[in-house]
C-alpha cells in the first residue's frame, strides 16, 4: 500500500494581508456569531422572516433541500466507480465524497439553526414515527452523514499513516457504497415526498404525485453539474486542468438525467392540465420559466453539442446553469409555490441570507484546507488515470 | 363515542366569550389576538358578514399527526388531537401541512413549542364539555357526540334549507374532522379552503413511506448483483491488461534496444 504524498506542499507563506475571498469569510464567521447570539436567546421571529403563514423558509428550502441535492454527486460517482466498476472515474471519488461530506456537514448545521428546539434533535431516534416524511428525512441525515464519513475517513487514514484503520474500511467498502447508494435513493426522493401532503397549497406547477422521483432525478443531474463545476472552481484554485476526459462523459451523463427529468415534468404538467398556463404572464409562470430554463433547456441544450462539451467554458457554464435551475427548483418549491396558498410574500431576513451564506462560505473555506491538506486529488496527471485506477485497486 | 363540536355561524354574534375561556381553561396569556397564533388558540372572526369561530378542527385522520416526526401529535379516541410539547424538535412540518393552518408557533421565544386546541381533553376526560361550548350563550359552538352532531347539523339544513350553504364542512374534508362546520356563505369566503380532497391527506405520503423497505431489499439485492456482474468483468479486464503489459515487456526486453 503506498501513501499519496501531499498534492500540493507549500511553504508557510510569511505574514501578509487577508485575501480578499479570506476577508469575506472573516467578515461572514464574525456575522454568523452575532446572529447565532440572537437566533438562540431571542428566538426564530427575531432572526428570521419566518411566520405561522410562512413556517419553512430559506434555511430549508436552500440550505437543507439544496444542500442534500448538491451533495448527491457523491453517491453517484461512489455507485459508478465501486458498484458499476467504471474505474476510470477513481480520480473524481474524493473531491466528490468530499462534497457531499462538507454538503451534509452543511444541511446538519443548518437544521441546528433551524429547528426550534435543536438541543431534541436525538428525540427523532427514540420516539418513532413511521408515517412521517420528516421521521425518514431525519433517519437519512444521520445515517448519510455517518456514511459519508466513513467514505471520507480512509483519505484521512491514509493522510496519517492508519493503514490498520484504512484496511478495516476498505474490508467494509462494497457494502458501505450500496448502503449510501440506497439512504441516498431514499433521502433525495424524500425531501420531494415531504410536498406531496400539501396538494391544496402548492402552486400545480410544481405539486405533482411524482414529486419524489423529480427530486431524485433532478438531484443526480444537479450532484453531476456540481461535480463539474467543482472541479473547475478547484482547477481554478489550485491550477490544475479540468479533467475534460472524465468531465465530457459525465456531461452526457447529465443531459440525458435532466433530459428525462425535463420531459417528465412537462409530461406531468400535461396530465395535470397545466401545460397550457406556463406562458401566462403571472409571478409562478414566470418562475417556472426561469427555473426550467436555467435547469433543462439550457444545460441540455448546450451540452448535448459535442464541440460545447469539449470546451472547458462551456462545459462548466452548462453545469452551472443546471445547478442553478436545481437551485431555483428548491426554492420554488419550498417559497415560490406556496406563496399564493399562505397570502403571503415571503422574503428571507437579512440574518437568515446572513447564515446561509457563512455556511457556504465556511463550506468553501473547509473544502479548500481539506485539499491542501489531505490526498484529495490523484497525483497523476490526468493521462495516468487507468494505472491509477488500477494501482488503486490493488491497494 | 368520539366528540366533536359544531360551529354555525347563524348563531354566533361574536362575543367572544368562547376564546376568553378557552384562555382560561388553558392558562394562555392574554390579551385575545384577532387571528390565532401559539398564544390565541381560537378566534371569532368577522369575514363576508357573519361571525366565524376558527379553531382546530381535530381530524379524524390528521395530517399533523401524521407529518411529526417524534410523534408529539396523538388524536385520542375520544376525539382530541392533543400534542406533547414535551417531545416537539420545532421542525414546524405540522405548521406547513395542516390543511386548516392550526398548529402555530412561538415565534417570540428561545425555547418554543407549537400552539394548538386540544378540544379541552382534561375536561372532556372529566366527562365535561368543552370550555368554549360551556360558555357559549347561544349554542353557536354545541359540544356532543360526532355522529349526534351530524344528525343535528342536517336537521338544521333540512328545516332552513335557505338559511345556510347547503354543506357541513368538515363531514367530508380531508376524510372528516370530529369540528363541523355550518354558514350562510360559502366557506371559501371565511378563509377556509374548499380545495380540499376527500380523502385523508396522510395516504399521500404513506403511499411513497410505505414502499421504503421494498425500495431497500429490491434496491440492495440489484446493486449487488450489479457490483457483481461488472466486477467479474473489472477483475477480466485488470488480468488481461496485467498479460499485455507482461507481453510487452517481453517483447521489448527481447528485443535489444
Amino acid at each position: 500500500m503506498s501513501t499519496v504524498p501531499l498534492a500540493h506542499p507549500r511553504p508557510a507563506p510569511a505574514r501578509r494581508w487577508p485575501t480578499f475571498w479570506e476577508f469575506v469569510l472573516g467578515v461572514l464567521v464574525i456575522a454568523l456569531i452575532g446572529i447565532t447570539f440572537v437566533r438562540f436567546s431571542r428566538g426564530l421571529g427575531a432572526s428570521t422572516n419566518l411566520s405561522d403563514a410562512f413556517p419553512w423558509g430559506v434555511w430549508i428550502g436552500f440550505d437543507i433541500l439544496c444542500g442534500v441535492g448538491l451533495a448527491a454527486g457523491a453517491f453517484t460517482v461512489m455507485a459508478t466507480v465501486h458498484l458499476f466498476h467504471l474505474t476510470k472515474f477513481e480520480p473524481i471519488v474524493r473531491p466528490t465524497v468530499l462534497t457531499g461530506f462538507l454538503g451534509y456537514l452543511f444541511v446538519v448545521f443548518a437544521l441546528l439553526f433551524d429547528l426550534g428546539q435543536p438541543w431534541r434533535i436525538w428525540h427523532a431516534m427514540v420516539y418513532w414515527n413511521e408515517h412521517s416524511v420528516m421521521f425518514e428525512v431525519a433517519w437519512c441525515v444521520m445515517l448519510y452523514t455517518t456514511v459519508l464519513s466513513l467514505e471520507f475517513a480512509p483519505i484521512v487514514f491514509e493522510r496519517f499513516r492508519m493503514h490498520r484503520m484504512r484496511a478495516l474500511l476498505h474490508g467494509i467498502n462494497t457494502p458501505l457504497v450500496i448502503l449510501g447508494v440506497l439512504l441516498s435513493t431514499l433521502h433525495q426522493s424524500s425531501l420531494g415526498t415531504l410536498y406531496l401532503i400539501v396538494p391544496e397549497k402548492l402552486h400545480p406547477l410544481w405539486y405533482s404525485s411524482w414529486l419524489p422521483l423529480q427530486f431524485y432525478l433532478s438531484a443526480i443531474g444537479a450532484g453531476i453539474g456540481m461535480i463539474i463545476f467543482e472541479s473547475h472552481l478547484s482547477g481554478r484554485a489550485f491550477g490544475r486542468q479540468l479533467e475534460m476526459d472524465l468531465l465530457e462523459p459525465l456531461a452526457r451523463v447529465m443531459v440525458v438525467v435532466l433530459a428525462v427529468y425535463g420531459v417528465l415534468r412537462l409530461d406531468l404538467l400535461r396530465h395535470a392540465g397545466v401545460l397550457g398556463t406556463i406562458f401566462r404572464p403571472d409571478y409562478e409562470s414566470r418562475m417556472f420559466l426561469v427555473e426550467f430554463s436555467l435547469g433543462v433547456l439550457i444545460p441540455v441544450g448546450l451540452l448535448a453539442w459535442e464541440r460545447v462539451r469539449r470546451s472547458p467554458t462551456g462545459l462548466v457554464v452548462g453545469a452551472a446553469s443546471a445547478v442553478l435551475g436545481f437551485i431555483m427548483h428548491r426554492l420554488n418549491v419550498s417559497i415560490t409555490g406556496l406563496e399564493r396558498a399562505s397570502g403571503t410574500h415571503y422574503v428571507p431576513s437579512w440574518m437568515e441570507l446572513t447564515v446561509s451564506f457563512a455556511l457556504v462560505a465556511i463550506g468553501f473555506a473547509v473544502f479548500a484546507l481539506a485539499v491542501r491538506h489531505l490526498p484529495i486529488f490523484p497525483e497523476h496527471a490526468p493521462a495516468d488515470h487507468e494505472e491509477g485506477a488500477l494501482e488503486h485497486g490493488r491497494t | 363515542m368520539s366528540y366533536g363540536l359544531l360551529l354555525d355561524t347563524t348563531r354566533c354574534i361574536g362575543c367572544g366569550a368562547c376564546s376568553a375561556a378557552c384562555k382560561e381553561q388553558n392558562e394562555l396569556p392574554l390579551p385575545i389576538e384577532e387571528r390565532s397564533t401559539a398564544y390565541t388558540w381560537t378566534t371569532v372572526q368577522p369575514s363576508a358578514g357573519v361571525n366565524v369561530r376558527r379553531m382546530c378542527m381535530h381530524c379524524l385522520k390528521p395530517t399533523c399527526v401524521s407529518v411529526c416526526p417524534v410523534g408529539a401529535m396523538t388524536k385520542t379516541a375520544a376525539g382530541p388531537v392533543v400534542y406533547d410539547a414535551e417531545r416537539c424538535i420545532g421542525c414546524r412540518y405540522c405548521v406547513q401541512a395542516c390543511p386548516f393552518d392550526v398548529p402555530k408557533y412561538q415565534w417570540d421565544r428561545a425555547i418554543p413549542v407549537v400552539g394548538k386546541c386540544v378540544m379541552c381533553a382534561p375536561r372532556l376526560a372529566k366527562g365535561e364539555a368543552t370550555a368554549c361550548a360551556s360558555v357559549c350563550p347561544t349554542g353557536a359552538t354545541k359540544f356532543g357526540d360526532r355522529d349526534a352532531l351530524i344528525a343535528e347539523a342536517r336537521g338544521r339544513l333540512s328545516r332552513e334549507p335557505g338559511r345556510y350553504v347547503d354543506h357541513i364542512y368538515g363531514l367530508d374534508e380531508v376524510g372528516g374532522t370530529s369540528v363541523l362546520m355550518l354558514s350562510s356563505v360559502p366557506f371559501a369566503q371565511l378563509g377556509l379552503r374548499d380545495n380540499l380532497p376527500h380523502q385523508p391527506l396522510p395516504g399521500l405520503t404513506w403511499n411513497v413511506l410505505s414502499k421504503v423497505p421494498d425500495i431497500v431489499m429490491l434496491g440492495g439485492t440489484l446493486l449487488y448483483g450489479i457490483y457483481w456482474i461488472t466486477r467479474r468483468r473489472e477483475l477480466v479486464r485488470r488480468i488481461e491488461s496485467a498479460s499485455a503489459i507482461r507481453a510487452r515487456a517481453a517483447q521489448e526486453h527481447g528485443r535489444p534496444s
